[in-house]
């Protein structure tokens, strides 16, 4: 039940709803837990609750490490 | 970015697996405990183990909410559908786990007690918004993630004055289950599991921020490296972790930037803070008795807790003989060691509550790993 999952807000109702997608499927979730939710933003659902937003430059950043922890080691002596 | 499958891209998977065979000295032997289920399923499912090194060694921890409710709960649950007349509302993962006298909560569905599967708990609300003349009673579980939803769930209930909904209060603190692993007999004076650093939870961390794993580093020593769920996530994780190890570090590091932060949801955690105060004691499965774990409901929201409106008294109950769930939880056995795993007790026919929930380590191992290795 830990299976939370990242989704894209669509639709900002007020302070407390908002419709998220994922997979083309549109749900009405609580942002209560979240300040500040614009369209666009993803957000990890939890139990029918954003839990918190997800930061892209945060998400590249980490993707870059990632990529640089894998070119440091010559593929063919590892 | 779509926050999924970047963070699943096979390539830098073999890339990291290559920087983790170079950094890891081949003189050391390195065992990191993912604390959640959500890692002990993407290990799992993502067949880390293949990636990594024989002498890094992932051992799973206790971190699956399903897995370490007690069966003395899930009775008092069942209690109140069969025997006071509740709705009882439940995620759907709790169903299955066995409780006392051959009962789970499906079969005391069978048996007629009225237990409804809810995803979230505003649906515990709607039941109860729908049928007035009926106490309408929310099955609580989970750690930090879980609880702010059901504060939400209390604090629409008061401002509603929804009077026939209350809640059966079972919420856990991670905090305090790392540090009764770490301070276990088996960890500390006997030596059997050696743990060399933590994978912090993901959506925990979501919550209650980076900051109290800062007490860990310190107090034992253990580096505690927070990373998220996916499979790429959890192999830099494990880098981290090679790396503080090397360097002799014990600090507190974050993955998973893209979610977590040091000081967490304030928000969230302030309403978690309204609703809830701690429990001196509570019985975890598997770890037994753990001081100031659990969470309970506040003196001013008592009409909405389900143990004073029903007069319940905990009763402890013991698991099956046979199962290995407690040693598995701390790390001590593997669910091969257990007799009754993939003969007796399967994801079908479950023994124990590690094999019911999929983030539960036998079950995780019975699915994904059971042919591949043999840890
Ligand atoms: S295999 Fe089943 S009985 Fe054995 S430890 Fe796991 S859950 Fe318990």
């Amino acid at each position: 039940m830990c299976l939370a999952i990242p989704t894209r807000v669509i639709e900002v109702h007020n302070e407390f709803e908002a419709i998220v997608e994922l997979a083309g499927v549109r749900k009405l979730v609580s942002i209560a837990l979240v300040e500040n939710v614009q369209v666009g933003d993803f957000v990890i659902l939890h139990v029918g609750h954003a839990l918190t937003k997800l930061d892209p430059d945060e998400a590249r950043k980490t993707l870059q490490l990632m990529a640089e922890a894998g070119l440091a080691v010559d593929p063919t002596t590892a | 970015m779509k926050f999924v499958d970047e963070f699943r891209d096979g390539a830098l998977a073999q890339g990291i697996a290559r920087a983790i065979h170079a950094e890891a000295q081949p003189h050391r032997r390195y065992a990191f405990m993912e604390f959640c289920g959500g890692h002990t399923h993407a290990i799992a499912r993502y067949g880390i183990p293949d990636l990594l090194p024989a002498h890094v060694r992932m051992i799973h921890g206790p971190g699956c909410p399903v897995c370490v409710l007690p069966i003395g709960r899930i009775d008092l649950a069942i209690y109140l559908a069969v025997k006071r007349g509740v709705i009882l509302c439940t995620y759907g993962d709790t169903l299955r786990v066995p409780a006392s006298d051959g009962l789970s909560l499906l079969r005391a569905k069978a048996q007629g007690g009225d237990i409804r599967m809810i995803y979230s708990p505003e649906d515990a609300l709607r039941i109860a918004r729908d049928n007035p003349k009926r106490e309408v009673v929310l099955f609580a579980i989970g750690f930090e993630t879980t609880t702010p939803p059901t504060a939400v769930a209390l604090m629409g209930a008061e401002r509603e004055g929804l009077d026939n909904f209350s809640v059966l209060c079972c919420h856990v603190l991670t905090p305090a289950a790392i540090a009764h692993i770490l301070d276990s007999p088996e960890v500390r004076d006997l030596g059997l599991v050696s743990l060399d650093g933590f994978i912090g939870p993901a959506h925990v961390s979501t919550i209650i921020g980076s900051q109290p794993y800062e007490f860990f580093a310190e107090e034992y020593r253990k580096p505690v490296v927070i990373a998220g769920f996916e499979p790429l996530d959890v192999m830099q994780a494990i880098l981290m972790l090679v790396r503080q190890v090397n360097a002799g570090r014990f600090a507190v590091e974050n993955e998973f930037t893209r979610a977590v932060s040091r000081a967490g949801n304030r928000r969230a955690q302030a309403l978690v803070v309204e609703c809830f105060e701690l429990r001196k004691h509570f019985e975890w499965r598997g770890l037994g008795e753990v001081p100031y774990s659990a969470l309970k409901i506040r003196e001013r929201f008592a009409r909405f807790d389900a143990e004073a409106r029903f007069d319940l008294a905990y009763q402890p109950a013991p698991d099956h003989k046979a199962c290995a769930c407690g040693a598995i939880l701390r790390g001590v056995k593997q669910p091969i060691d257990c007799t009754l795993f993939g003969t007796i007790c399967t994801p079908d026919t479950p023994m124990g509550s590690c094999m019911v929930s999929s983030e539960g380590a036998c079950a995780a191992h019975y699915t994904y790993g059971r042919h591949r290795s043999p840890a």
